[in-house]
């Protein structure tokens, strides 16, 4: 018993007090919509040292909790683009953007409008 | 006593000021908007969220429509909260529409959809197959306790309620209630010496919503399970209205009183007070066999909640009590249960319990890495019942403490989520009763069990097609040994509609033979209770404990299921298929097969239940919801006469639900029907008296019933319900076997296989003040 609370406590501690391996970051991503949502998020979580992801239909931010030895924001950003949404610093290829379900065409005015 | 009037005085103020609230603030800001299934999309709205906004303390809930919310001023924080998803905080900066999902909880990963507005969901991202069952669903089932919660719901079968207890017993894949793992909020309630009434312990109103789990269940609840689980969430002093009252009254003299009071204490702390009392006092013998009908009943019930959150440290707590009394009177007309234990002049049974019930859970989520939390939760509860079944006394005392300490993580990612707990019990029981029905072996049953259980869990979701959860349990428990209990369940959704489960695990339970079958005791029947001896060399690695000289129960439970959905135009159908497999390697078989005896055994030789299931959710047009079910059960008992299904359980079950709502000229002001059909097909009758009426007949008569019952709303402030059940007036005939001589070994008044008291009607209201 005593010897699992210690397992426990120091488990939180660890993470806790390593800021690099839990560094918190967010960037821009465009989007409009929930499917929007799983497609981001889904190519956020699969980039190696990416432990937590969270995108904001409103805010269009991304928020990423990541291991800062293994990786960085600009990576994150690239494979998102590459899933077919734009970044500040990376524009999706058209052929992912071209890839992505009608109603998540967040270039287009029209579906932008439809989801306000 | 003075603190008590204080607290009253207080909480009295609370509801009063915040009944008047609306009038004195005035409102400036609207806020519009939807939420909905973060794992699914908009398309899957969640009507029934909670939107909050805690600085004025004005809430509303989602609906088809979406929410609209007025606030006095920007920017504002909204909380939004929905069971079974992580409660979310938005901050919000001006009027734009907000649309938001909200992602499903670590613990319970379910969601989805079954038709438009229905109050019934099975979630086709969680992985293991959950019916989440919403307080809607609940208000379409007609009275008035969780034993009663259940006739809407084809996954649950309810028995009909006997002459003596009163009680409607529940059952799951073809197994009875001690073999689900029953939980208000993830802690036991139905367990030990409640076993048999437990859920009439539970008022209706209380309950917030259901999630009902099919199969073999998460190992961080404990290892009892075999079914299932049924997990309850009861009102919440943060959510539920500042003021709420219920009153009810049945063709059968019944009357409940509910009244739930909710204020906020400070920022940080919330607290309920909820108060059931129901009565019976009417002699009811509508078919003149001397007997009541239903028992002369009373109980108060009282529970108080207080509820702490502070979100920017990222602690919750809750910390409940609960008192409760209940006194049940029924058997012949001239019995007085005052003279009970002397009079042979009439038979009457008397059931009076007392219980205590504390809670507390402190969780903490880390603010910064959320997927990380520590949660203890923690309960102890006294339960005291005497009881007399004419001559025949059965007294139970039970004290249960209860300790769970819970360790969420990730590994890597939140695609990987792991779980760590350990998991105390404390146990005993005292019970005294007669093992013949003239009181003349009188026996003494105690035994202390302690158990720690170290598990884990783990978790993986691809966020797209693939659902694992591992669970793993190693026990230590002074009676049953040191033994392992693994649990698995899968799910793979092939195509975009079409979602596929699997799930097995292995249960182990001590049975609490008496409490669990309270019933034996109303019949002149002559217990016994043979003690394996040595034919339990079978189960060599599972130590025997000392509890009525029985080994445990043990099964596996195997599960699949099939999910699929079709788009009907606009419409959306859900078709399930599910089958599940409990073998019993060793089980405690409670043999009826004798006339005027009763007999407990091992059978190492196994028993087995088989479970089919097919049902269809549809809403072919308008605000009008069908539901549809068969069900079939194959069950194989090792009785020492040979092999046979169980006594009392139907082979095939069909039932079905019509749900309509009739909007009003006044926005939120509708008039809702709902009729619920039940068939039973033949059930299994042990061999009986020559005096019962059927005797000699191998099995029971089919049964229908159709329940009917019609909602009219004023808005959010006032419900009133009227219904009857059993329309078509279906009756057992003489439910009593052997009423003339009761005090014989022949009698018997616990073979109920449908209603007996006929056609019933009721009627309700319910009014609230809301935020």
């Amino acid at each position: 018993m005593r010897k699992l609370m210690t397992l426990v406590v120091l488990l939180m501690a660890t993470s806790l007090y390593a800021q690099d391996k839990n560094a918190n970051g967010s960037l821009e991503v465009d989007g409009v919509c929930g499917m929007c949502k799983a497609r981001i998020e889904k190519a956020a979580i699969k980039v190696t040292g990416v432990k937590s992801v969270k995108w904001n239909v409103d805010t269009h931010e991304l928020n990423v909790i990541y291991d800062a030895r293994k990786t960085s924001i600009d990576t994150v950003a690239k494979y998102v683009a590459n899933a077919g949404h734009d970044t500040k610093k990376f524009t999706a290829p058209d052929k992912a953007y071209n890839a992505v379900s009608p109603c998540c065409k967040y270039r287009d005015e029209e579906v932008v409008k439809a989801h306000q | 006593m003075i603190v008590m009037t204080q607290l009253r005085l207080l909480k009295f103020a609370g509801v009063l000021g915040t009944a008047l609230m609306p009038f004195m603030l005035n409102a400036q800001v609207q806020l519009k908007g939807e939420i909905y299934d973060a794992s699914a999309g908009p398309s899957q709205p969640l009507f029934g969220a909670n939107v909050y906004h805690p600085e004025s303390q004005s809430g509303t809930v989602v609906d088809e429509n979406g929410f609209i919310l007025e606030i006095p001023n920007l920017p504002a924080r909204l909380v939004l909260s929905y069971v079974g998803y992580k409660t979310d905080t938005l901050d919000i900066k001006d009027t734009a529409y907000i649309s938001y999902g909200l992602t499903p909880e670590n613990d319970l990963e379910q969601v989805v959809v079954a038709a438009r507005r229905s109050s019934k969901f099975i979630s086709s991202f969680s992985t293991e197959q959950v019916i989440r069952v919403s307080s809607d669903e609940l208000l379409k089932a007609a009275c008035c306790n969780l034993s009663e919660s259940f006739e809407t719901n084809p996954a649950i079968d309810v028995n009909f309620s006997d002459a003596v207890t009163g009680t409607k017993q529940i059952k799951m894949l073809g197994l009875t209630s001690p073999y689900i793992l029953i939980t208000a909020e993830n802690i036991p309630v139905v367990r030990g010496a409640a076993q048999s009434l437990g859920l009439s312990y539970v008022p209706g109103t209380w309950v917030e919503s259901m999630q009902i789990t099919k199969g073999a269940g998460s190992v961080t609840n404990g290892y009892e399970s075999i079914a299932g689980q049924i997990n309850v969430e009861l009102q919440k002093p943060v959510s539920d209205v500042p003021f709420f009252f219920n009153a009810f009254l049945a063709g059968n003299g019944r009357q409940e009183f509910n009244t739930h009071l909710n204020t906020s204490v400070s920022d940080k702390w919330h607290t309920g007070l909820y108060v059931h009392g129901n009565q019976r006092q009417r002699v009811v013998d509508r078919n003149n066999d001397g007997f009541l009908d239903t028992p002369m009943a009373e109980q108060f019930n009282f529970l108080n909640r207080w509820q702490y959150t502070d979100t920017e440290r990222g602690l919750v707590s809750f910390i409940n009590a609960r008192v409760l009394r209940d006194h049940k009177v029924s058997g012949q007309r001239g019995f007085r249960a005052d003279l009970a234990q002397q009079s042979q002049n009439s038979w009457g049974s008397l059931i009076d319990t007392d219980r205590i019930d504390l809670s507390a859970k402190l969780g903490y989520v880390n603010p910064e890495i959320t997927w990380q939390t520590i949660g203890i939760q923690g309960a102890w509860s006294l339960h005291n019942q005497k009881s007399n079944f004419g001559l025949r006394p059965y007294d139970i005392e039970h004290q249960s403490a209860y300790m769970t300490l819970l360790y969420n993580s990730i590994i890597g990612d939140t695609r990987h989520k792991i779980k760590l707990g350990l998991n105390g019990t404390y146990d005993r029981y005292d019970e005294r009763l007669s093992f013949d029905a003239l009181a003349t072996n009188l026996q003494l049953f105690g035994r202390t069990e302690q158990g720690l259980g170290l598990f884990t869990e783990y978790a993986y979701n691809d966020m797209d097609k693939l659902g694992v959860t591992l669970g793993l349990r190693l026990d230590q428990h002074n009676l049953l040994g040191l033994f392992f209990t693994p649990r698995l369940h899968l799910k793979y959704q092939v195509l975009p509609k079409t979602t596929l489960r699997g799930s097995v695990g292995r249960g182990k339970r001590i049975p609490n033979i008496f409490s669990e079958h309270l019933n034996i005791f109303a019949t002149g029947r002559e217990i016994t209770i043979e003690t394996p001896g040595t034919q339990s060399s079978n189960n060599s690695d599972e130590t025997p404990g000392n509890f009525y000289g029985l080994d445990p129960e043990i099964a596996w439970n195997f599960g699949l299921s099939l999910q699929q959905k079709f788009s009907l135009g606009t419409r959306s159908m859900t078709l399930g298929l599910d089958y599940y497999r409990t073998d019993f390697t060793s089980q405690v078989v409670v043999d009826w097969e004798e006339v005027g005896a009763i007999r407990f055994y091992n059978k190492s030789r196994p028993s087995w239940v088989e479970s089919f299931q097919f049902d269809l959710a549809y809403s072919p047009w308008g605000l009008f919801d069908l539901q549809l079910a068969y069900k079939y059960y194959n069950l194989s008992t090792a009785f020492d006469s040979g092999d046979k299904r169980p006594i009392l359980i139907p082979d095939h079950r069909v039932f079905a639900n019509l749900a309509y709502t009739l909007e009003g000229r006044r926005e939120n002001h509708p008039l809702k029907f709902d009729l619920t059909f039940n068939w039973l097909g033949n059930q299994r009758l042990p061999e009986l008296p020559q005096s019962a009426v059927l005797w000699g007949q191998p099995k029971t008569p089919y049964i229908t019933t159709i329940n009917g019952q019609i909602t009219k709303q004023w808005g959010s402030v006032f419900d009133w319900y009227f219904g009857i059940e059993n329309i078509v007036d279906l009756r057992q005939q003489d439910p009593i076997i052997n009423g003339d001589q009761p005090f014989s070994n022949d009698f018997d008044s616990s073979i109920v296989y449908g209603p007996i008291f006929g056609r019933m009607w009721y009627t309700g209201i319910r009014y609230k003040i809301p935020e």
